[in-house]
């Protein structure tokens, strides 16, 4: 919580006035009990006409009065709380923005969007409250309570004990209720849970007739909800009853204790009347006050969730080093592994084990092995995706540790399993890694990929690609990816399993094409086929996170047992 | 107006309860009313040097008991109302999730998973918060105004004509601010739609941007939203939160000018100091109804469109049900006929034409073509996903039309390439063909797919809960338990849709004996990237945008030298 009050940093002069301009009105209000009192002492028992009237354009000024202080309060406090939401905002995104895959993989996606929209929202209207009521309120409630003594001491006990017995009343029952609010939430996540996974799964389900247990459990899950819901809402529909019954016991003994003190002469009528209308007051702004606290701790719980991730930090520290042309020239050993170990956090063991492998500048290397051998582990390490737990990665004479994190990956194209497209044209989405290509550079990417008949068919490169890329199929799809990270010829160039989605022609068209890159990039293939990697300079098998073979096709087929099996489950039946 | 009708449909159980919520409302509207009448009595009682205490005494354990009967009264009504509405609720949601199960795969396949699912979840909730919240306190506000109106005029006349002059005032204030509002929240509920599908596009691909170094640039744009909503945002939150403070000053006005008349008038005579208290909580009351009124009524509004939204839901036509003399296959020995089918998801766009195809017993089935060619069309016609629109297709020469669905469907097997698990533990899962398993059936079942070694080094082995569409468990893994869910259940057809896609060719090896025993008599359809799968199939079907452009064994397909053949010769170019 508190580490979020930094956003409030440029907003203090709001945060101060809007409640303050709150604070001047609620004691204006205060006044207006005093004026009827005056009205009904002086002016009717008096048969004071002039003063009525001057009575009366008095509360029509402090109305106004009112009314404008109130407005300057809305205006600061909508400031501060939306300035304080924008800024939020953006420290957030820059945040996560900022956070490595190993905690992109802990938090999640959808709660990353979650604390990004709704609880920022949700922290947002916090505020405003906050700074709106939270003085308003209380100040109205004691400040009655003060007004009151200033009339009569005595009845002002009332007061007294009237705020105490409401307090109880009301803060007792938040404090029961909000547990259950939030069981009843979670309740409705199961509900939700169970919709949602009908849908998905629903040729599943109808092919194994599961409808009837499905709406089973649906009926009880639903009824669970509902009876939940239920109890929840009887306690707090507590509340107002109980508020009602203690506010107007508490005028009944002030009515009457009133009329005692009058028959004794030490209070007047009209002074009873105005201890009656503070009475009045402070119900319904304990009401606000319960209402806000409900409205504070929803954001209060937004407002750690944000916390939490604010206080994870990426894992991986920047380098200092720029790629400087000698390491780029280096030929030899151009990119090496040194008994590479890695462990997922969280994960008691090892998915990557003592790696060790050197590759020359321009070769072209293979990467093979099951699933979940460790192939996307293995070259994810290239661009420092995630940092080793033993040993080293060595690019251009360098641990990848030392470059700059920009530096390095705008060297290295890559090209993910899952192939997304981002909102914009195709020639915005090809321009990734080099803002400033040419319209001739972007199309041999694109030639290259075998995507032409993509563009082509969109209507060119200035076709609109929709969010997530939705208006492109899987194929399509992962030629533009690919085409997008060959633009701006990167040094290195990593392919992860990208031509799953391709047919056999355009795989193999494509694969001809990557041999007569420019610039002599040092290729990584990585996948499952056998015929997609057959050719590489150096193949590198893995099984269960260790590498049992490296060499040519020709070299792991006589000496790797694991690369012969793989190879004779594709080709047995052909051969 | 349909819409109230159904909506009253599902009232209808509910209906006592709810004339009784208001008829409780009443007795609240009045007790509530009556006190301040009591509490200006007691205080017209309090004049110096005439105290009349035991009046007082009196009035005031009257008002105390109307003070416990309406607070009793209202918590009676608040149990009720939460009872209708969640009942409601209840009802709708069981009744929306039904109609799920028996919704035509159409209708589904062409709606976003999302804006069902909203329909179930967030537009039943407004619907009856909205609905019903909404319709006690329109009337409660109405029985209140009208109640307020003749205590108001039983106490003077001439104040309660001014009151009810001024205070529209107020509604026209509101009524303003709203109106003048509405296009700023448009305005920011865009901007922040904008700014969702910009978070939602970069943080859900966040592995993409981090590896193009591309994070200041999705900042630099995420700013530019971000500014832009502040400034809309300021303005709709600003303004709107003017209402309050507006209304307000108007309710100060008419306070002012009950304050003043009623003052003048009990010089006059015509009125007391008590009957001026009265009055002044009254003018109150007053317009506080009037208010919420106008929010409710934006509120109905909002509710009857999400009810309408439901609604349309639950009456979209069903399934047609199986026709009460339709056959039962029982054991199907797999004989598949397809008569000169013709199938198209959208009328005017043919897919499907005039297709026949001849299966035997035990025959092996594989369809093949590039992506996006209409091979889940065909089994979504076999399972009886979707109807043909002309032609027939009969399972040992029964018309599946004519035969239940469920003893259709459960005479197949089928593992799709979207691998889809429900959140519950393994056993659930695998068992969730044939429930009455015996544990080592399923150990069996779990070891033919190769299941069975992951399994075992999960934390609770085969309890362990899986989450939401297989949570922890990776691709492979998901599809080796549909495998196992098949090998389990035994049915005596089967649909394999790239079933081993994820997982690698060296345990896909291994599974394949699995598969080869499992399909040794069964007739089965596979779909399948790999050709070496397809090769020993007794039928091959080559599909291209979405029809079948060749058709039989693969010597024969070869020597058409057609698509198959130069499919086929491409894996092997280099």
């Amino acid at each position: 919580m508190k580490r979020l009050l930094i956003y409030l940093r440029d907003y203090k002069k709001e945060c101060v006035l809007a409640p303050l301009f709150k604070m001047l009105e609620a004691s204006f209000e205060l006044f207006v009990p005093l004026v009827i009192a005056s009205m009904i002492d002086v002016g009717i028992a008096g048969n004071n006409k002039p003063l009525l009237i001057r009575d009366f354009f008095l509360l029509i000024l402090l109305g106004l009065i009112g009314l404008s202080v109130a407005v300057t309060a809305q205006y600061f406090s909508a400031k501060a709380a939306i300035g304080f939401a924008t800024k939020l905002r953006h420290h957030l995104f820059s945040h996560l923005m900022g956070l490595s895959y190993n905690e992109i993989d802990h938090i999640g996606t959808s709660t990353m969007i979650t604390r990004m929209t709704s609880d920022v929202n949700q922290a947002q209207t916090g505020v405003n409250m906050f700074l709106r009521l939270f003085l308003r309120s209380p100040f109205v409630v004691f400040g009655a309570m003060i007004m009151a003594f200033t009339i009569d001491v005595k009845c002002a006990m009332y007061f007294v004990f009237a705020i105490i017995g409401l307090s109880i009343v009301v803060f007792t029952i938040m404090a029961f209720s909000i547990p259950m609010m939030k069981d009843v939430q979670k309740k409705l996540d199961t509900v939700l849970l169970h919709t949602r996974e009908n849908l998905a799964g629903v040729r599943v389900l109808r092919a194994f007739c599961r409808e009837e247990e499905e709406i089973e459990e649906f009926r009880r899950c639903n009824a669970l909800l509902t009876q939940r819901q239920k109890k929840s809402g009887s306690l707090s529909g507590l509340m107002n009853p109980l508020t009602y019954v203690l506010i107007n016991v508490a005028i009944v003994l002030l009515i009457y204790s009133g009329a005692v003190r009058v028959s004794l002469g030490s209070l007047t009528q009209g002074e009873v009347v105005a201890l009656y209308n503070y009475m009045s007051q402070i119900l319904v702004e304990l009401i606000k006050l319960a209402n806000l606290i409900v409205t504070l701790n929803k954001a209060m719980a937004s407002a750690n969730r944000i916390s939490e991730v604010f206080g994870i930090n990426a894992s991986i520290t920047d380098g200092t080093e720029d790629f400087e042309e000698s390491n780029i020239a280096l030929e030899e050993n151009y990119i090496e592994y040194r008994h590479v170990g890695l462990t997922y956090a969280g994960s008691a063991e090892e998915s990557l084990s003592d790696i060790n492998f050197k590759v020359k500048k321009g070769q072209t290397v293979g990467v093979i092995g099951g699933t979940g051998c460790g192939k996307t582990t293995l070259i994810n390490l290239l661009p420092r995706f995630y940092d080793v737990t033993t040993g080293e990665v060595i690019i251009g004479g360098k641990n990848v540790k030392e470059y700059k994190q920009e530096v390095l990956r705008e060297k290295i194209g890559v090209v993910m399993q899952k192939s997304v497209l981002f909102k914009g044209t195709i020639r915005d989405n090809l321009k990734w890694r080099k803002e400033d290509a040419s319209e001739k550079e972007i199309m041999e990417a694109v030639t290259i990929a075998q995507a032409t008949d993509v563009v082509e068919k969109k209507g060119g490169l200035d076709a609109l690609v929709e969010q997530n890329g939705r208006n492109f199929s899987g194929g399509q799809k992962q030629r533009l990816s690919i085409a997008r990270a060959l633009v701006g010829n990167p040094e290195i160039l990593i392919l992860d399993d990208s031509s799953s989605a391709l047919d056999f022609a355009t795989d193999a068209a494509l694969r001809k094409a990557l041999k007569e890159l420019k610039g002599n990039p040092t290729v990584f293939i990585v996948s499952q086929r056998t015929s997609s990697i057959q050719h590489a300079d150096i193949i590198l098998v893995l099984d269960d996170g260790k590498l049992v073979g490296t060499g040519t096709h020709e070299e792991l087929l006589s000496a790797c047992e694991v690369y012969r099996e793989i190879y004779e489950s594709q080709y047995k039946k052909e051969a | 107006m349909k819409t109230i009708k159904q909506v009253l449909h599902y009232l209808k159980r509910y209906i006592p309860l709810m004339l009784l919520s208001l008829l409780l409302a009443v007795f609240i509207v009045a007790f509530t009313l009556y006190v301040p009448i009591l509490i200006g009595r007691a205080i017209d009682k309090i004049v110096y040097g005439n105290v009349d205490f035991n009046a007082i005494i009196s009035i005031l354990c009257k008002v105390i008991v109307f003070v416990v009967l309406t607070s009793l009264f209202q918590w009676i009504m608040n149990v009720i109302n939460n009872k209708v509405t969640y009942h409601v609720v209840r009802d709708i949601r069981n009744e929306a999730f039904e109609k799920i199960q028996r919704l035509p795969l159409k209708y589904l396949d062409s709606r976003p998973q999302g804006e069902i699912v909203s329909r179930i979840i967030s537009d039943v909730e407004q619907f009856a918060d909205g609905l019903l919240m909404g319709f006690t306190q329109f009337f409660t506000g109405v029985m209140t105004i009208l109640g307020t109106l003749i205590f108001m005029l039983s106490i003077h006349r001439g104040i309660t004509l001014l009151v009810v002059l001024v205070t529209p005032l107020s509604l026209f204030v509101a009524n303003f601010i709203a109106k003048h509002t509405y296009s700023m929240f448009m305005e920011q509920s865009k901007t922040r739609g904008e700014q969702t599908s910009l978070i939602d596009e970069m943080i859900g691909n966040e592995k993409v941007v981090k590896a193009f170094a591309h994070e200041e640039e999705a900042i630099e744009r995420f700013d530019e939203v971000n500014e832009r909503l502040k400034a809309c945002s300021f303005k709709a939150v600003f303004y709107s939160s003017l209402t309050n403070p507006c209304t307000r000053f108007v309710n100060s006005l008419v306070y002012a000018i009950v304050a003043l008349t009623g003052s003048l008038a009990c010089i006059g005579g015509s009125m007391t100091v008590g009957a001026i208290t009265t009055f002044l909580s009254y003018a109150n009351q007053y317009t506080k109804p009037f208010n919420e009124i106008s929010g409710v009524i934006t509120e109905l509004q909002n509710a009857l469109a999400c009810a309408s939204r439901i609604f349309s839901l639950i009456e979209e036509p069903e399934e047609a049900e199986d026709k009460a003399d339709a056959y039962v296959l029982e054991h199907a020995e797999g004989k598949i006929a397809c008569e000169h089918v013709y199938f198209s998801y959208v009328p005017d766009k043919k897919l499907i034409e005039d297709f026949n195809l001849q299966v035997k017993p035990g025959q092996r089935v594989a369809i093949v073509g590039p992506t996006g060619c209409g091979k889940t069309t065909l089994i979504n016609l076999l399972m009886r996903f979707y109807d043909t629109d002309n032609g027939a297709i009969t399972v040992d020469n029964h018309i599946i039309t004519e035969m239940t669905r469920h003893s259709l469907r459960k005479n197949y097997g089928m593992v799709l390439q979207e691998t889809w698990l429900k959140a519950g533990t393994i056993r659930e899962n695998i068992c969730m063909g044939k429930e009455d398993a015996k544990e080592e059936e399923m150990i069996e079942a779990a070891k033919a797919s190769h299941a069975h070694s992951f399994i075992r080094r999960l934390p609770k082995g085969y309890d362990t809960v899986i989450g939401e569409d297989g949570g922890m468990l990776s691709q492979g893994q998901k599809q080796l338990l549909c495998i196992a869910r098949i090998m389990l259940a035994l049915p005596p057809m089967l649909i394999l849709d790239e079933a081993t896609s994820s997982i690698d060719t060296r345990t896909e090896l291994k599974i394949q004996n699995a598969f080869a025993k499992l399909m040794q008599g069964r007739t089965s359809f596979i779909v399948a990237h790999r050709l070496s799968t397809i090769q020993n199939a007794d039928i091959i079907l080559v599909m291209k945008e979405g029809k079948v452009i060749e058709q039989g064994n693969h010597e024969t397909l070869l020597k058409q030298n057609g698509f198959y053949s130069m499919l086929y010769n491409s894996q092997f170019q280099n």
